[in-house]
């Protein structure tokens, strides 16, 4: 399995009341050891799963919301983030939690993760896919 | 060209099994390859031998079956998700020190990887979901 493929996981829904987002993450978790080349677009509801401060001791759910600063040690670097989606939602890049990689290429420099882009650049960004998962 | 195939949703209560199998009854019929379905969320519960619909309905998981025999599609369910959902191989209920297991013929419990797999190996995903 020489060949990368570019991989797109799409993030529609709330973090919770349902468990695509977490049983995304799953996926993205696994996927990074096949050494692909991996993004993931967060769009709709989706944007909630990034907001900082996330606390579940109310619901009885697991808050997974740190794995996503894990992230960077997987590779995983590229998490585009719907500017539409944000303003829908009243939501600023303040309201999203850090997400850093340390680029190999640039002396282990720390950079952000994060990338907000427009409706129209995601529609680009997905078109440029090979696999897409949405969920 | 070959397909893979997810299906993110539960039987009966969403189309996507049916929808699944439909289109990949006919792709298959239509000359295409579709080597993989995996299950994943409540997908997984596909799987279940034990689902005794009415019998004027169609028995979504004995579909599968019966076209993984007949087309030698792998039918491979998440570990992950099969676990939190109680589908079970004989091997797992071992493992977990369960009484049963629940697995029906044809499907197989497998990790994330070969989702992974499917997509780099097939020339199309087409996932069945919301």
């Amino acid at each position: 399995m020489s060949e990368v493929k570019k991989f797109l996981y799409v993030n529609r829904k709330a973090p919770y009341g349902t468990i695509y987002a977490l049983e995304a993450l799953e996926v993205v978790l696994i996927g990074a050891a096949f050494d692909q080349d991996v993004s993931l677009a967060f769009l709709d509801d989706g944007v909630f799963q990034l907001t900082k401060g996330q606390n579940t001791d109310g619901i009885g759910v697991k808050n997974f919301s740190p794995t996503f600063r894990a992230l960077g040690d997987y590779e995983v670097t590229k998490l585009f983030v719907e500017q539409e989606s944000l303003d829908e939602r009243g939501l600023t890049t303040d309201d999203l939690q850090e997400v850093t990689y340390e680029d190999e290429d640039d002396d282990w420099a720390e950079k952000p993760s994060i990338r907000v882009v427009s409706r129209a650049e995601m529609a680009d960004i997905m078109a440029n896919q090979d696999v897409v998962l949405s969920f | 060209m070959k397909f893979g195939v997810v299906i993110s949703e539960g039987p009966y209560t969403h189309q996507a099994a049916d929808s699944a199998f439909h289109f990949v009854k006919s792709a298959i019929a239509k000359g295409h390859e579709v080597p993989r379905v995996f299950f994943y969320h409540d997908g997984v519960n596909v799987a279940t031998r034990l689902s005794v619909p009415p019998q004027d309905e169609r028995n979504i998981q004995e579909n599968w079956s019966a076209l993984a025999k007949e087309h030698g599609v792998d039918l491979v369910v998440c570990i992950a998700a099969a676990q939190r959902r109680g589908i079970l191989d004989d091997n797992e209920a071992k493992r977990q020190g369960k009484d049963a297991s629940n697995i029906a013929e044809g499907f197989r419990i497998s990790g994330l990887g070969q989702l992974i797999e499917m997509g780099i190996q097939t020339d199309r995903l087409v996932t069945f979901g919301d």
